[in-house]
């Protein structure tokens, strides 16, 4: 994935102002950044959902439209996004990771429900399938999302927020489901606010603020005067915000 | 006179079955479409899509083409300048809605004032049950068998677009053509529900039986199976007892769905506000029982 110079503008408001990124297979990319600093608007360039005033997205050497065709593209939607509340299975979730796969009327093929299974086995959420979304605690709703991209079978992989209201047993299983996706080839990039454990999780990571400010090793990235950076704190004292 | 005369003696009237069939059909697909609207929070917009087209329809009548034309033509002005007020002002949504279907409504009364005509036009505000003739009963019906044809066709992407347009997006999807889709069966819809409640009426039919099978429900594939069950019921139902009675048909149709929908608010098993805590109280009394009925020492192993 190859996204240069993006300029994304809502009315007066600059919500990417040049931001460059590439992910590559095989890796994790960790983005930072505080809240308005543009994160879910570079998903949804990437994903060609917002058009930018400026820039590119070539996913897999091709346009993004090719990319959504070939079910290239996997998205884990933040908590806010999603009726918890509609009426479908964890089972039913997983099974739309699929459609890209199928005719138009979107009926399950046995290849479409061996995946599905195989996802919720990998997810641990076999024994849930039947559950309406809903009832599922919070790390086990990120795990479904996870398992919908998994039986896709995304090489492009964006989550944002996994780790957001997620009890410890799944921030690990999530971190885990992450590394054998990566292991296996998939191009990774997750939001997130904890930033402890970022080393853990990602072999890079990306400071945003309107434009990606640092792109690198994680334990660089995170040094205070960075984040300083991107969260507008003023560490050195100088008075600038006028 | 008993059950079995009570149902058959009005269908003795040829009226009495164009109606029942009319009603039958439009509960029927407006019950499936009024799934995916309260899902996706479209209940408003099908409020101003079924006002709308009433200026669409009277034209069509003007012209002699048919009322499925001018309401799609109609729908989808409505759903486009909704839109651009909402996206060009600084004006919100439900303001936008409000604006653009009053003023289309209005319109469609003014042309009914204006427009000479052999029947009634005032029947499209109001619906006309027991007026409807044999040639409208067969448009009814193949309308209705087309909108619920591509309803069914199409309920996986419809539903996957109401439950997550990003993702739909992402895998290749056109969200905006399967919105654009649903309004315009909507449309359609509205044109079918037209004869049986009148357009005023209509969002009655395009919202309570999506809601109320909502409340019954975890499942959308059950929900599909529910809504018209008891869209349907109720249509007969009120249409019998608008016969009985000597009220106006559309009027009591829309009355007994809504006391369904009470019903069910109340007293459903796991969402509604009384039946859950009756269903909590009976769980706990057979737990309890089951306790106190078991053994000495059978707890021990637990």
């Amino acid at each position: 994935m190859d996204a240069a110079g993006l300029t994304v503008r809502y009315g007066e408001v600059l919500a990417l102002d040049g931001a460059s990124l590439q992910l590559h297979p095989s890796r994790i990319c960790g983005l930072v950044g505080m809240n308005g600093s543009g994160k879910s608007t570079l998903f949804k360039a990437i994903m060609g959902l917002v058009k930018p005033e400026a820039g590119t997205v070539r996913i897999n050497g091709g346009t993004p439209a090719q990319a959504r065709k070939s079910a290239a593209i996997g998205y884990v939607p933040q908590s806010e996004d999603v009726d918890w509340s509609f009426p479908v299975s964890v089972h039913d979730v997983v099974m739309m990771g699929r459609y890209g796969h199928m005719g138009f009327t979107r009926r399950p093929a046995r290849a479409d429900k061996l995946a599905v299974a195989e996802a919720l086995e990998r997810v641990e959420l076999t024994g849930y399938a039947h559950r309406q979304i809903g009832q599922l605690s919070g790390g086990q709703k990120k795990r479904a999302f996870v398992a919908r991209g998994i039986a896709q079978g995304a090489s492009v992989l964006l989550l944002d927020e996994p780790f957001a209201g997620v009890d410890k047993r799944s921030e690990a299983t999530i971190t885990r489901l992450l590394r054998e996706q990566a292991a296996a080839g998939a191009a990774i990039l997750v939001s997130t606010h904890d930033l402890h454990a970022l080393p853990a999780l990602a072999d890079e990571a990306v400071l945003l603020m309107q434009k990606v400010l640092m792109h690198g090793d994680p334990h660089t990235v995170l040094r205070p005067q960075n984040l300083a950076l991107a969260f507008g704190l003023d560490v050195l004292g100088r008075n600038d915000d006028s | 006179m008993n059950l079995l005369d009570i149902i058959i003696e009005p269908l003795g009237y040829g009226f009495m079955a164009n109606a029942l069939a009319t009603a039958v059909t439009a509960a029927a697909v407006c019950a499936v479409l009024s799934c995916w609207l309260v899902l996706i929070g479209w209940s408003l917009m099908g409020d101003a899509v079924s006002h709308a087209v009433l200026p669409g329809v009277v034209l069509a009548y003007m012209f002699s083409v048919p009322f499925a034309i001018g309401a799609l033509l109609f729908g989808f002005l409505a759903v486009g300048l909704i839109g651009a007020v909402r996206d060009t002002s600084r004006i919100k949504e439900d303001a936008a809605i409000g604006i653009v279907f009053s003023t289309l409504f209005a319109l469609g009364l003014v042309l009914i004032s204006v427009t000479p005509s052999e029947t009634d036009l005032g029947h499209i505000i109001f619906g006309n049950l027991l007026g409807v003739s044999k040639a409208e009963v067969l448009q009814i019906l193949i309308l209705g068998a087309l909108a619920l044809a591509a309803l069914l066709l199409w309920r996986r992407d419809f539903t996957l677009y109401a439950f997550d347009a990003t993702h739909a997006h992402a895998i290749g999807l056109n969200p905006r053509l399967l919105g654009a889709a649903l309004l315009g069966l909507l449309a359609l819809t509205s044109v079918v529900a037209l004869q049986a409640v009148g357009v005023i009426l209509v969002v009655a039919m395009l919202i309570i039986p999506g809601a109320t099978a909502h409340l019954l429900t975890d499942r959308f594939g059950r929900m599909l199976l529910i809504a018209p069950a008891i869209s349907v019921a109720c249509s007969v139902i009120g249409l019998y007892a608008s016969y009985y009675l000597d009220t106006a048909s559309g009027g009591m149709i829309v009355l007994v769905q809504g006391a369904v929908f009470a019903l069910v608010y109340l007293f459903a098993p796991a969402q509604g506000l009384l039946g859950r805590r009756i269903f909590a109280a009976a769980r706990r009394r057979r737990t309890l029982e089951m306790d106190a009925r078991a053994p000495e020492g059978a707890g021990i192993g637990r």
